[in-house]
């Protein structure tokens, strides 16, 4: 029941960005270990490398330094004794689903006739019955996402890796697939030893697994772990699911806060007066939220009155908590909220930035702006000593560069032109690529 | 910036203005110089032909497209006729065009300049107005309805909306037919028609030339020119060209990579391009002003039945045309060579099919597994992307002469030779579009395939044969309707006096064209098209629609 299936040992991870300016590190000295008979899950927000780490854990992308054990060997190559459920399927569209399934044991020359009766026990299992002749493309999202299990479960792996397969589904159906895989899970007759999760849906991780792994971001490392100390099947209604669900929430939206081993101290427990740092922007990539999101969500919460905890405020908002964990951040790095625990609370600029006119916003997130946003200042200035107020955008670029791939730093530079041209600071023509001051247009356009 | 565009100009007029000249007997091979220093000037007289064509190809593709996305009537007749000329060997018909153009411009070699123009001319327009026809036909439902709804003239329309939406894919199909428009440039400069033959100062003729000197060092600056050229108009023209077509993007949704230029960024950036738009801006205005005066929308009731014709008759008297003409041909082939000779014009083009199919094969064998091993790699396939559309636009006859020489040295019996031939420009369009295809299989699906632990032929069956599939079947269409045409150029061949010549249908039609022989090149080209639409309808058409149906990534 306890033995160690897969253990990784102090893993790394770096990726060159581009045109070798730097490296960008994924994941920094990582190990996790994974049990016979556990559901582990893998959480963390969008760039903290837990999709990476799974994958290395599959053996499908080599590690930079450290090494990944699986069943008591040292790994080299594709991992034999897991497979894996995709978030994009991953199906063969030229092939049936029946096909489809067949082809993990194809692969593993299993004899045409066991093919057949294993795939058909497999596709009964996950509830395809009649559908073992139809292509993918004649499949709803979620009838996809069952061929996907089917084929993972199919081959009977010691691990069964599970790639954020929910996320691609809408809410009711990935509901229900959540729910009959959890089902089986409990019904001890499951196909795989142990299940490994990557996830950014909190609630999921709850429900799903005995054990959250907590991922930080840029680079990626494991903030601690939360054990899910229910009884299966986890039920969303005992107080404690409650507790555990805030107790994460909490714990993603303060990224510096360190996660208590054991069961969680409830919310109302933990004295409001402990403030969180706000990171400093030199150092944390800025959200990429547009300004009227964030005026939007801030005037959700002056709405709903009192101080709220996260968690009500994300399910208000009804959008993917990373999304909401984002704008929130964003919020919060300009001075307009505070995160104290797990309440949210705005301050008096992030009241008035709620609710003023549009020249009024306009002029409180300008100043925000420029004192809380070194990069955005720095654009200013850089405009500001140039003669003809302009510069072309190739410059910023680069800077940002040094820190962040060059997708990052383009997604950076977006998020700053949109800050920047909100607040009326500088203007940006993406045909000329030109940052210019708002109040001095180029003579010749 | 100003002085460059003033020299530019100059050059043009310079080039251009030997163009005008008159018809002489000097203006056959043995007037063009083996001079490497001349090679220059050659090039930009070739070059402005291409170009002049382009320009043609693009208004040709304005009209055509236009009418037949807009007028049911026209459509019908336009849609397939451009889909055979899109396949009949273009060359082929060289021998007629070139007669035609020299009687419409008698004593003047703007008869043989129109001819090489309208050669290239044809291996461009059909595809690019196909291009543009399919673009009108599937423009963005909502956009067409808010140009109706803000009631836009033809012309804002046409030039807000259908452009625009079309730019693209009309770009990008320009760029493929205009690499392959050198190999008909280099074929049609120098050419023996009607017992005579006639050189156009250029570096196709130049080719022509040291081929019959013997001259090796003459077809080494050739060639080199001729890279330099497709590089520089690739770097100077093309890329400019797709990096600002891509702000015509309709799905408003950014490439992942969007298309850059060095050349673009510099003009975009560059005082001139200001002045010059400053300087345009008001004449363009005027006009602009103007047509959409012209082609405003008139508020009026939906015409109820119109007159004239009606549909059936319409049909039926296009069929009878078609029938005429059919039975017209027929009468001249028949009358003048005999049912033999087409048995024996069909069991040529039988043999030129082989070579067509021996080369798609081997070309598949070879560069598939190479193709695949490129598009893998994204870092490789960024580097040897550009330089597979290089050598498939580089004219591979060009380099025909050095194989040639071989083929003598080693006494290789040209009935084999010319499949190398044939195959020294087709092959890189397996290449290219495999590459493509390779890179074009989602990472998912790999790492799926690792994980399942799918591996040597197993992998290629399951994964990646059928990921490449829709690449290669658009490949090998354009390898084989390459090699069609490279076939009336690769049977026969020479170098000095000494001239190898295959049995098939491409040297038949060579041959006839070199004596004049009306009826033969009438019943040597409709056999060949015949051989080409056959095969587009039962074979390739299938395979594409296989494609579609079963392996769309």
């Amino acid at each position: 029941m306890s033995g160690t299936l897969i253990e990784v040992h102090s893993c790394s991870k770096s990726f060159p960005t581009a045109e070798g300016k730097g490296t960008f590190i994924a994941l920094q000295d990582v190990s996790v270990k994974v049990a016979s008979g556990e559901v582990v899950a893998l959480l963390g927000r969008s760039g903290s490398g837990k999709s990476t780490l799974l994958r290395i854990m599959a053996g499908l992308i080599p590690l930079t330094s450290g090494s990944v054990i699986s069943n008591g060997k040292t790994l080299n190559g594709p991992n034999p004794d897991v497979a894996m459920v995709f978030q994009s399927f991953a199906l063969l569209p030229w092939l049936t689903v029946m096909d489809n399934v067949e082809i993990g044991l194809e692969a593993r020359a299993i004899d045409r006739l066991a093919r057949t009766r294993r795939a058909l026990k497999a596709i009964d299992l996950v509830g395809l019955d009649g559908f073992e002749s139809a292509y993918p493309r004649e499949l709803s999202g979620g009838m996809k996402q069952r061929v996907g299990f089917a084929r993972a479960m199919v081959v009977e792996p010691k691990v069964l890796f599970l790639d954020e397969p929910f996320s691609a589904l809408d809410v009711l159906t990935a509901e229900n697939l959540r729910g009959e895989i959890d089902e089986l899970w409990n019904a001890k007759t499951f196909p795989a030893e142990s299940i490994v999760l990557v996830t950014h849906n909190i609630e999921e991780a709850v429900f799903l697994a005995d054990r959250v792994l907590v991922l930080s971001s840029a680079p990626g490392r494991v903030r601690g772990e939360v054990a899910i100390d229910l009884p299966r099947p986890h039920d969303r209604n005992h107080p404690h699911f409650k507790e555990l669900t805030d107790y994460l929430y909490q714990v993603m939206t303060n990224p510096e806060q360190e996660i208590a081993a054991q069961a969680p101290p409830t919310v109302s427990a933990r004295s409001a007066g402990e403030r969180v740092p706000v990171a400093t922007p030199r150092r944390r990539p800025l959200p990429h939220v547009r300004v009227a999101t964030i005026s939007g969500m801030l005037e959700l919460i002056e709405d709903m009155g009192a101080n709220h905890d996260v968690a009500q405020i994300a399910a208000r908002l009804a959008v993917p908590i990373d999304d909401f964990l984002a704008i929130l951040d964003a919020a919060v790095l300009l001075g307009f909220a505070t995160v104290d625990g797990g309440t949210v609370t705005l301050t008096s600029e992030g009241r008035v930035f709620a609710t003023a006119s549009i020249q009024q916003s306009k002029e409180i997130f300008r100043s925000a702006v420029l004192a809380h946003v070194r990069i955005v200042a720095t654009v200013v200035n850089t405009l500001e000593a140039k003669e003809n107020k302009s510069m072309r955008a190739d410059f910023f670029l680069d800077l940002l560069e040094e820190h962040y791939s060059a997708g990052e730093a383009q997604r950076q530079f977006d998020t700053v032109v949109d800050w920047g041209r909100y607040a009326e600071l500088f203007e940006y023509d993406a045909g000329s690529q030109r940052v210019w001051l708002s109040d001095s247009p180029p003579a010749a356009a | 910036m100003f002085l460059g565009t003033l020299a530019l100009l100059a050059a043009i007029a310079r080039v251009g203005a030997g163009a005008l000249v008159a018809f002489s007997p000097s203006h056959q091979l043995a007037a063009i110089s083996l001079d490497p220093r001349n090679l220059p000037y050659y090039a930009g007289r070739s070059v402005l032909r291409m170009f002049v064509a382009l320009a043609a190809s693009f208004v040709f593709t304005f009209a055509y497209g236009y009418a037949a996305a807009r007028n049911k009537r026209a459509e019908r007749v336009l849609i397939p006729l451009l889909d055979i000329l899109q396949s009949v060997p273009v060359l082929g018909f060289l021998s007629i065009t070139v007669t035609g153009f020299i009687a419409l411009f008698p004593g003047s070699l703007l008869g043989l300049e129109c001819a090489s123009i309208f050669a290239i001319f044809t291996s461009q327009a059909w595809n690019m107005a196909f291009s543009f026809y399919q673009s009108l036909r599937t423009l963005p439902r909502d956009l067409e309805e808010a140009t109706e709804a803000y009631r836009l003239s033809h012309w804002q329309r046409f030039r807000q909306l259908e452009v625009p939406a079309a730019m693209i894919p009309l770009v990008w199909n320009a760029m493929m037919s205009f690499g392959g428009g050198w190999f008909f440039l280099a074929a049609s400069e120098a050419i023996s028609v009607l017992n005579s033959s006639y050189a156009l100062p250029g570096v196709g003729s130049y080719v022509a030339a040291a081929v019959v000197k013997q001259d090796l060092g003459a077809l080494g600056w050739a060639v080199l020119t001729m890279a330099i050229v497709i590089v520089a108009i690739d770097q100077l023209f093309w890329r400019p060209l797709v990096a600002w077509s891509d702000r015509f993007r309709v799905d408003q949704t950014t490439a992942a990579v969007a298309p850059q230029s060095w050349v673009y960024d510099l003009l975009r950036s560059s005082e001139l391009q200001r002045r010059l738009r400053a300087a345009v801006q008001p004449a363009f205005d005027g006009v602009n002003r103007i047509l959409e005066r012209a082609t405003r929308v008139r508020t009026q009731v939906a015409r109820a039945g119109s007159g004239g014709l009606s549909d059936a008759a319409f049909l039926a008297l296009l069929a009878v045309i078609v029938a005429a003409l059919v039975l017209l041909a027929l009468r001249f082939v028949l009358t003048t060579v005999g049912l033999a000779e087409v048995g024996h014009v069909l069991h040529l083009g039988l043999l030129t099919f082989l070579r067509v199919l021996v080369l798609l094969a081997f070309a598949s064998v070879v560069w598939t597994p190479i193709g695949v091993a490129i598009g893998f790699h994204p870092r490789l396939a960024q580097v040897l992307q550009p330089v597979a559309l290089f050598l498939a636009s580089f004219p591979a006859n060009f380099i025909f002469p050095f194989a040639t020489l071989a083929f003598i040295r080693f006494h290789v019996p040209i009935n084999f030779g010319s499949v190398l031939l044939m195959a020294l420009g087709a092959q890189w369009y397996i290449l290219f579009n495999t590459i493509a295809g390779a890179a074009g299989i989602p990472t998912d699906l790999r790492e799926m395939a690792d994980d399942i632990g799918l591996r040597g032929w197993n992998r290629w069956r399951r994964l990646v044969l059928p990921g490449i599939f829709s690449a290669w079947v658009t490949g090998a269409i354009t390898a084989s309707g390459g090699a069609w045409n490279a076939s009336i150029v690769s049977e026969v061949v020479s170098w000095g006096t000494a001239t190898l010549t295959a049995s098939g249908l491409g040297a038949y039609i060579a041959d006839a064209t070199g004596r004049g022989d009306w009826p033969r090149i009438t019943l040597g080209v409709g056999i060949m098209s015949l051989y080409v639409v056959g095969v587009n309808r039962l074979v390739w058409r299938q395979l594409y629609a296989l494609a579609q149906r079963k392996y769309r990534l």
